[in-house]
Order: C-alpha cells, then sequence, then structure tokens
C-alpha cells in the first residue's frame, strides 16, 4: 500500500510564530519545523506501513526550499520519501491554492491512502483537506481517532461534538487524523543518519499546476481586544460569596 | 446581496451554532436563505423562518440521511451555481469545516474560516496565533464563503416565516462512497458545551475524575454544561464531547467557570472569547488568572460546594 503523508513546515514554536506586518503573511523566516499536528498523520502512516509488511510512505509538503530540512523530520521518522512543492508563484497561497499544489503533486503519486494532520499549527485551518479531496474526487474522513485498512477499504472513527461515528470508505482514500489516534515516535539516531540518503524531489508550479490568485485576502493586523478589568481574590472563607456578588453585579444569575 | 446559510441539524433540531449565524447574516442585510440538507428535515425549515430566515432551500433525501460532508458539497454547490449567492456562511463544526473547504474547491471560491464577526461591507474578523493578533480578511470575489467560530453569535428568533424552496440533489459519484456505519451515540449528559450559555470546566486541579461531580452540581445550579481540558481528557476523567480547547471544542459562553485549569494556551484559545471567566485555582501563578475577570486564589473543594449551594438558593 502506498500512503502520503501531507504535512507542512511552519515556523518552529520555540523561536516564536508573528505575521509580518509588510507582508501580512506569517513570518518564515526563521527555524522551520514540521507542524506537530502532522507528526500524528506520519507516525499512523509508518503503523499502517509497518501492519501491512510492505508499501512506502510518501512526505508531500508546500513551502519555501528551506522547507527540506523539516521535511527531514519526516524521514527520519521512518518515511521513505519527500516530495516538495516549491515556487515563488505560491508565496501567500491560500486554501485554494494550498489544496490545488497539493492535489497536483498528490495525483502524480496516486497513493492509496492520503493523510493530513487535524490542522496546521500556524494558520489554524483545519479543513484543508476537504478542498484536496474533492479536487481529487476522493472520498474524505476527518477528525479520525482510530483507523484500520483491509482488502481495499478503511474504517475509521471519528470524533464528532456528538460522539464518536464509524465510516467505511473504500480506497483511494483521504482521511485527516486526530492527535488522540498514537504517539508519535521519537526518530532514531540510525533514521535521522538514514535521511540523508533518502530521496526528496522538489516541484515546481508548471510540475502541478499552478495557482491562479488568491481568492482571499488579509487586510489589516490588530491587536486583541482587551478583557477590561479584571479583579482577584485571595479565598479568605467568602470566596463563595464573593463570587455570587460578582455574578449578581453582571446579572449572570 | 444574497446569502446562504449552512443549517446543520442534528436529532431533529437545528445546531444554535447556525442559527447564531442565521442571525448575523440577517442583521447584515440582504436576501438571506437558509439551506437544511438531510433526511426528513422539511419540518426544520419553520425554525429557520422563526429564527429570520426569508427563505429556506431544502434538499430532504435518503442519501442525506447521515452527516457526511461530500453529498452536501453538491447539493450547496449547484444552489450557490444555480441562484448566484453572494456569500454562503457556515458555524464551525466538524461537518461544517468539511463542507465549506469542499464547497470552496468545488466552485473555486474564496474561504476564511474561525472568523468572530463580519461587516456589511464584507470584512470578517480572524483571530490567529493564539489569538494574540485579530486579523482584517476579505474576499476578492464572490461567491465569499466563511466559518464562522462556534458560539461567536446568539440566535435571534424574530418569529417570521420562511417560504420553502425544493434543492435539487444532483450527487457525484465520488460523494456516495464513504459509508457510515454507526453513527455517534450520544456519551454526554445534558446540554453540549457549544450550545451552552454557561460552562463550567474542570482541570487537573480537581484531583480525581470523582471531582467532576463538583463542576457537575454547579454547571446543574447555573443551568450549564460541563466542559473539560484537554488533559483530563486524555486521563479519561471526562468524555472527549466536553473537551475545550484547541483539539477539542472552541467555545466562547456569557460565563465559563474554570475550576482547578491551569490555563495552558491550547485550552486558552478554546475559551477566551467568553463573556465573562471566572477561574478558581489554587495557584495564584496559574496562567488562567491573566484572562479571568475574576480570578479567586483558594481551594475549589472548599469553594464550589458552597458556591453550588448559594447559587441555588439564589435562582429558586
Amino acid at each position: 500500500m502506498k500512503i502520503a503523508v501531507c504535512v507542512k513546515a511552519v515556523p518552529d514554536a520555540a523561536s516564536g510564530r508573528r505575521i509580518d506586518p509588510a507582508t501580512k503573511r506569517l513570518d518564515r523566516s526563521g527555524e522551520l519545523a514540521i507542524s506537530e499536528w502532522d507528526t500524528y498523520a506520519i507516525e499512523e502512516a509508518l503503523v499502517l506501513r509497518e501492519a501491512g509488511g510492505d508499501g512506502e510512505v510518501v512526505v508531500v509538503s508546500l513551502g519555501p526550499e528551506r522547507a527540506v530540512d523539516a521535511l527531514r523530520k519526516a524521514l527520519a521518522m521512518g518515511a521513505d520519501r519527500a516530495v516538495l512543492v516549491s515556487d515563488p508563484a505560491f508565496e501567500g497561497a491560500d486554501l485554494l491554492g494550498t489544496a490545488t499544489a497539493l492535489a497536483g503533486a498528490l495525483e502524480r503519486e496516486s497513493a492509496d491512502l492520503v493523510l493530513f494532520g487535524q490542522q496546521s499549527a500556524d494558520g489554524g485551518g483545519a479543513c484543508l483537506w476537504a478542498a484536496v479531496a474533492d479536487r481529487l474526487r476522493r472520498p474524505i474522513v476527518s477528525q479520525v481517532s482510530e483507523l484500520s485498512v483491509d482488502a481495499g477499504s478503511l474504517t475509521g472513527k471519528r470524533q464528532t461534538e456528538f460522539g464518536y461515528d464509524t465510516l467505511r470508505l473504500p480506497l483511494p482514500a483521504v482521511v485527516a487524523v486526530a492527535d488522540s489516534i498514537n504517539t508519535p515516535r521519537y526518530p532514531s539516531l540510525k533514521g535521522i543518519m538514514g535521511a540523508k540518503k533518502k530521496p526528496q524531489e522538489t516541484l515546481g508550479a508548471s510540475d502541478v499546476g499552478g495557482p491562479d490568485r488568491a481568492r482571499t485576502t488579509v487586510i489589516a493586523l490588530n491587536p486583541p481586544p482587551s478583557r477590561g478589568e479584571a479583579r482577584r481574590i485571595e479565598d479568605d472563607g467568602s470566596a463563595a460569596e464573593q463570587i455570587v456578588e460578582f455574578l449578581a453585579e453582571r446579572r449572570m444569575l | 446581496m444574497k446569502t446562504l446559510v449552512f443549517l446543520e441539524h442534528h436529532d431533529g433540531a437545528i445546531q444554535k451554532g447556525s442559527l447564531g449565524v442565521l442571525a448575523k447574516a440577517v442583521a447584515l442585510g440582504g436576501d438571506v436563505a437558509g439551506v437544511l440538507a438531510g433526511a426528513g428535515v422539511r419540518e426544520l425549515a419553520d425554525e429557520a423562518g422563526r429564527h429570520g430566515a426569508a427563505s429556506v432551500w431544502v434538499a430532504d433525501d435518503e442519501r442525506l440521511a447521515a452527516p457526511l460532508p461530500q453529498p452536501r458539497v453538491d447539493v450547496l454547490a449547484k444552489l450557490v451555481r444555480d441562484e448566484v449567492f453572494d456569500a454562503v456562511l457556515f458555524a464551525q463544526s466538524v461537518l461544517a469545516a468539511d463542507v465549506a473547504a469542499g464547497l470552496a474547491a468545488r466552485l473555486d471560491a474564496g474561504l476564511n474560516w474561525d472568523l468572530v464577526d463580519l461587516s456589511a461591507d464584507g470584512v470578517g474578523t480572524r483571530p490567529a496565533l493564539s489569538d494574540s493578533v485579530y486579523l482584517d480578511v476579505g474576499w476578492s470575489e464572490s461567491p465569499r464563503l466563511a466559518v464562522f467560530r462556534s458560539g461567536t453569535f446568539d440566535p435571534a428568533p424574530t418569529g417570521g416565516a420562511a417560504e420553502v424552496k425544493e434543492a435539487a440533489v444532483e450527487l457525484e459519484d465520488f460523494s456516495l462512497l464513504a459509508e457510515m456505519v454507526e453513527q455517534a451515540h450520544a456519551e454526554q449528559q445534558g446540554p453540549s458545551i457549544e450550545e451552552a450559555d454557561v460552562i463550567v470546566a474542570g482541570g487537573r486541579g480537581l484531583g480525581e475524575p470523582e471531582a467532576f461531580s463538583l463542576a457537575e452540581g454547579l454547571a446543574d445550579a447555573l443551568g450549564g454544561a460541563v466542559g473539560a481540558t484537554r488533559a483530563v481528557v486524555d486521563a479519561g476523567w471526562y468524555p472527549y464531547s466536553a473537551q475545550v480547547g484547541q483539539t477539542g471544542k472552541t467555545v466562547s459562553p456569557k460565563l465559563y467557570v474554570a475550576l482547578g485549569i491551569s490555563g495552558a494556551i491550547q485550552h486558552k484559545v478554546g475559551m477566551q472569547s467568553s463573556n465573562v471567566i471566572v477561574s478558581i485555582n489554587k495557584d495564584p501563578n496559574a496562567p488562567i488568572f491573566e484572562f479571568s475577570d475574576l480570578g479567586v486564589v483558594g481551594d475549589l473543594h472548599a469553594i464550589v460546594p458552597k458556591l453550588t449551594e448559594l447559587v441555588r438558593a439564589r435562582r429558586s
């Protein structure tokens, strides 16, 4: 079975994330790392490959050329190959631009299963997979907390606001996994050393069908609204009364 | 301006979040329609009418019975194309996010998500980077697709009646491939956190799973729902359906009471847009106090039973 995992290289959380006021885009000039949410999808792909005995795990990403360093972590975890779509034409791509790039790269791979993480760590979007699935004309299930694959179909348990749904999808299919699905492994030393020798391919806009134009824009950056005056008390035995008084003042009772 | 609002429904009722977005659409003005997709959903159109929809498109089909996104994309795409809607609005949910993104791809339309506001001239407000910055976002062309953060708007029952119209159901072959084997069995007791005006949430500071009865008692007294942090859900103290935060629900009730919750960023982004936040924590340095309207440093095990009793007395 061939599994493609879509991942995003995001500014490393440790070094902070900011939006560049000039471009109104995320500042990606610092160190990039694989989005933490995507490591669950990588882990799930590796588990499925190990369970199946053979197969291939390819990580697919859209990002600046420097993102190859971040993709190496996926290879160190055990993925076989990395494909990076990198082209100035995709700078500042919106949801549709990103979906176009990934769908284009995925068409070339024709994987049996395409995996996504639960959300991006920086943009906060949690729906890209559905746009990609529509482009690929494949079935989709998201928020999957349990996944099994056998004989040309998959069974997934989906977390929703109401509880858990169980769905069955024929392959090829697209699945977005929740972070409760597994515990991602750390790359071993051997894995890290081996990652450097694994194949990495970079595609341009001409390979995947470039974006035509962004349909959404960021107009301005503003500070978050202030919460107003906060009150702080130490419990001297009358905290319950004080809370009730506070709620009554605000007509909450 | 013609606006279409996706009306999500569950167990025979339209979700409060969808009705809230409908109220927002009505407030912005223009021609506002709702769309109901499902099986046996026709009677829900009245509810949409009472909440301000001038018309409701109903796609009633057995193949739409399960809450799956792709058949809904087919229905909405045809409707938006045929009727030429300028905007399609959604309230955030697992289903709505997948419908919105699928629809964006199908229509080649721009989608802005996680919005907490939208102006009449088409500028959305999106908190970003753990809500540390608020972006003004826009669309360069129609149709404009938007997903609003859950709990952002309150429903506004206006008492009107909607004209019911038939939406065509023409489904793509790949849209019918996903099959619902078993649909969610409600594992939660009491009201869901997305629908509630009051949430009492518990974290590690409760000390043990049994102490969630404190949160439940106070929630019951306040007429609210019980929420939980990721840490206690992961530990198996409380069901996932109650989880508030980055990997759970984003909620914005009128009142959020945090019991023994430190206020990690992953939790903060899920609840910080609540109107009023009251927190009780024994650690005076807990980050939750930085964004609480009332912060109480003390032992929740001593305070909450008394508070529950006082609230009950007050409300009876």
